[in-house]
């Protein structure tokens, strides 16, 4: 029978490598991320899980055990956070061109410098070219259940490609919530263990992997197969979503609407935040403003079909973006932006910054998103992105600022 | 604490001994004359073919180019900084999966790193020092060329004082090239106690395969050091490389010795003191110390790290001079 439990984000993590079966677990500490680790290295030591478990010393070593690992033929788990997935990154380029599955699970941090420790997804977002999947959760049952579905997607045929799920540190990570723990048979029926068939590591049949090309034409060639592969994901998704709602009675999809059949005007959120904006939506709609929420799941292979449909014919449309691409903008509404592109009947979309280090997304704040999409509705430019700050966070930053000897004009 | 004693196993004495079984073929994009690809050839002769090579970057990343591979046994390509945790992950990979029965004892094999200098010296040290202190059972063979050589001959932390390379010109303010003198490797993996640490030398091959043979019997880190003559970077005539692997050895240049769990034994002691300039003379990288002006100085500063190599050498060990 599965169970239902309280567990912070992080724990839900632990328990979806742990239901997985996994192999192998490399890992390095890093904050919000190492509870994870730590409940992983206990269940070990308890013999509760049969992987094996190594610290490693970066998580530069850390990304190229798992990969090396998984290239020899296990199924492997893994987990880092901001700094730490930056400084494993260009093992992620790597990895997804050895084209083994594994599941790297990224707890979002804002990244250095200033440093700090709170969510915001410039860490992740800045893999979004590496070859990796992405699925971006929202609740701590959606991590597990995403940690499952993960690895069905990595270790399909047709996909043969890492998958990073990402939540949001602090927010999610240590955060509570009733979660439904399956049974390991449950998800041994889902999920069968590994058989790998094109990248293993064995005395009797010898393979050479990750191997130089000499020339772009041979390069191509193996750079369009993991496009290939990302857009196979793609429906192979829709089947592994389809089968774990048969199973588990819980449904994620590419992308995740709320409120949004009739609403004339929709937020774009991802992570756990759009929690925050579920709440601001249902407000509006208690005062009959038909405001919906389109929360972004799966963020790479980008599902530019379901959000074009989810988009177009609104009146108006607000992308949060929790990171900045300094000098451009947002970085998700770039992308919303072209999915709308070439729709005849493409709503006007404004451009939000927000909860970047962990700020708070006020309730004013969620107003001036509506406000912005009415203005741009009405045919009004809208100028963006539009950098979310209160009134009372920039009298706190003056008093911060005089303490630090500069009285400047914010 | 007691002296750890050599493991038991039958040392060759002729080269009729050496296996005749070629594990690394030949036609290999790798330079004519390579010293370290000779050293990695007779390496291979006792490692097997149930083997994969663990490759960071540097000049032998092109010995597999897609769709080819000269050797017999597995090759994966990580990064330049991360072969030893890749070598790291394949062996708990398989570890596990033999425990967990999903595959059988008879299809393990055994991993390899091979790096060069730039990358094990520099870039690996940490990723390495990991590995040697998790007691990884694993090989880790470094060709060392003392140079960025793949990246053509620019200095790395074990290019030796007064080599010229095109990161440490010769010039007026500049008269002896590399001012750093290189890096003891040796010194800094041996205080990790690995299982087996040894310098070679592709010229030396009896002594090669023998401290191969040796480290084959024991579990943990066997590290080696490979004396990698490189005619492309140090700018001497391909067929050299035989003579400057001899001459680098004879003069006291490079030291063949390895350490057991710690302990230091010199595998061959250079009876007859030869003076540097015999290794020195003719290599491209090290003209400027003696055309168009012989640069005494540093010459003799060579001799002198030589000497007191050597000397301290004959203290520790009370071996005659």
């Amino acid at each position: 029978m599965s169970q239902r439990q309280l567990l912070t984000g992080n724990a839900a993590a632990a328990w979806g490598a742990r239901l997985a079966d996994v192999d192998y677990i490399p890992a390095f500490p890093i904050t919000p991320q190492t509870e994870i680790i730590e409940l992983l290295a206990q269940w070990v030591a308890n013999g509760l899980m049969p992987a094996r478990f190594t610290t490693m010393d970066s998580e530069h070593s850390m990304l190229t055990a798992a990969g090396a690992a998984a290239a020899t033929g296990a199924r492997v788990f893994t987990a880092t956070s901001s700094q730490g997935l930056l400084y494993g990154f260009e093992v992620l380029y790597t990895i997804a061109g050895w084209r083994v599955p594994l599941v790297l699970v990224n707890v979002s941090r804002a990244l250095a410098s200033p440093i700090s420790l709170e969510a915001d997804h410039n860490d992740i977002l800045s893999a979004r070219d590496s070859g990796f999947l992405q699925i971006h959760a929202e609740t701590c049952q959606e991590v597990l259940d995403s940690i499952l579905m993960a690895y069905r997607l990595a270790e399909d045929q047709n996909v043969m490609l890492p998958v990073l799920v990402n939540l949001d540190g602090f927010t999610l990570s240590f955060t509570r919530e009733p979660v439904v723990v399956p049974t390991v048979a449950e998800v041994a029926e889902f999920l069968p263990a590994y058989q790998p068939r094109h990248a293993f590591l064995r005395g009797d049949q010898p393979m050479a992997q990750g191997t130089a090309v000499l020339g772009g034409s041979l390069y191509s060639y193996f750079r369009y197969q993991q496009h290939r592969a990302q857009q196979h994901a793609l429906a192979v998704h829709d089947v592994v979503a389809e089968e774990f709602a048969a199973r588990f009675g819980r449904r994620y999809d590419v992308v995740d609407p709320f409120q949004l059949d009739d609403a004339d005007y929709v937020l774009v959120m991802s992570n756990a935040m759009a929690t925050k904006g579920r709440a601001a939506v249902e407000c509006w709609r208690s005062q009959g403003k038909k405001v919906g929420l389109l929360r972004l799941r799966l963020l790479r292979p980008f599902p530019t079909h379901a959000i074009a449909t989810a988009l177009t014919g609104r009146k108006a449309v607000a992308v949060i973006d929790q990171n900045l691409a300094p000098g451009l903008g947002g970085i998700t509404y770039q992308e919303i932006v072209t999915a709308l592109y070439h729709e005849k009947t493409r709503p006007p979309v404004v451009s939000i910054i927000g909860g970047l280090g962990g700020k708070d997304i006020s309730d004013a704040e969620f107003e001036v998103a509506l406000s912005d999409m009415e203005h741009a509705a009405a045919g009004e430019a809208v100028a963006g992105p539009r950098l979310l700050y209160t009134k009372a966070e920039q009298e706190r930053m003056r008093t911060l600022l005089k303490i630090a000897g500069k009285e400047v004009a914010i | 604490m007691t002296t750890p004693t050599s493991p038991e196993f039958e040392a060759i004495k002729s080269l009729k001994q050496i296996n005749r079984e070629e594990f690394i073929l030949p036609g290999t994009a790798i330079c004519g004359g390579c010293g370290g690809l000779e050293a990695l050839r007779l390496a291979a002769k006792v490692i097997g073919p149930k083997v994969v090579y663990v490759n960071a970057a540097g000049c032998f990343t092109l010995l597999a180019t897609f769709p080819y591979t000269p050797f017999k046994g597995s090759w994966l390509y990580t990064s330049m900084a991360s072969a030893a945790a890749g070598a790291q992950g394949v062996r708990d990979a398989l570890d596990v999966l033999i425990a967990r029965g999903k595959l059988s004892d008879s299809e393990d094999i055994d991993v390899v790193v091979v790096a060069g200098d730039g990358s094990t010296y520099d870039m690996a040290l940490s990723s390495t020092s990991g590995a040697i202190f998790r007691g990884l059972n694993f090989w880790y063979f470094c060709y060392d060329n003392e140079s960025y050589g793949n990246t053509g001959m620019q200095m790395s932390s074990a290019t030796p004082y007064g080599v010229r390379t095109q990161t440490t010109p010769v010039g007026e303010k500049a008269r002896a090239g590399t001012e750093h003198g290189k890096k003891d490797l040796f010194e800094i993996w041996r205080a990790h106690r690995p299982a087996y640490l040894a310098t070679v030398s592709p010229r030396f091959p009896i002594d090669l395969t023998n401290k191969f043979l040796e480290a084959k019997q024991l579990r943990g880190p066997k590290l080696f050091i490979a004396h990698a003559p490189c005619p492309t970077g140090w700018l001497y005539e391909p067929e050299l490389t035989a003579d400057y692997a001899r001459s680098a050895v004879e003069t006291g240049m490079f030291a063949l010795k390895k350490a057991i769990d710690g302990v230091v034994t010199h595998t061959y002691v250079p009876r007859r003191k030869i003076s540097v300039e015999e290794y020195l003379r003719g290599q491209g990288r090290y003209r400027h110390l003696f055309e168009p002006t012989r640069n005494d100085e540093a010459i003799q500063k060579i001799q002198a790290q030589v000497d007191r190599y050597w000397a301290e050498v004959h203290e520790t060990t009370g071996a005659a001079r």
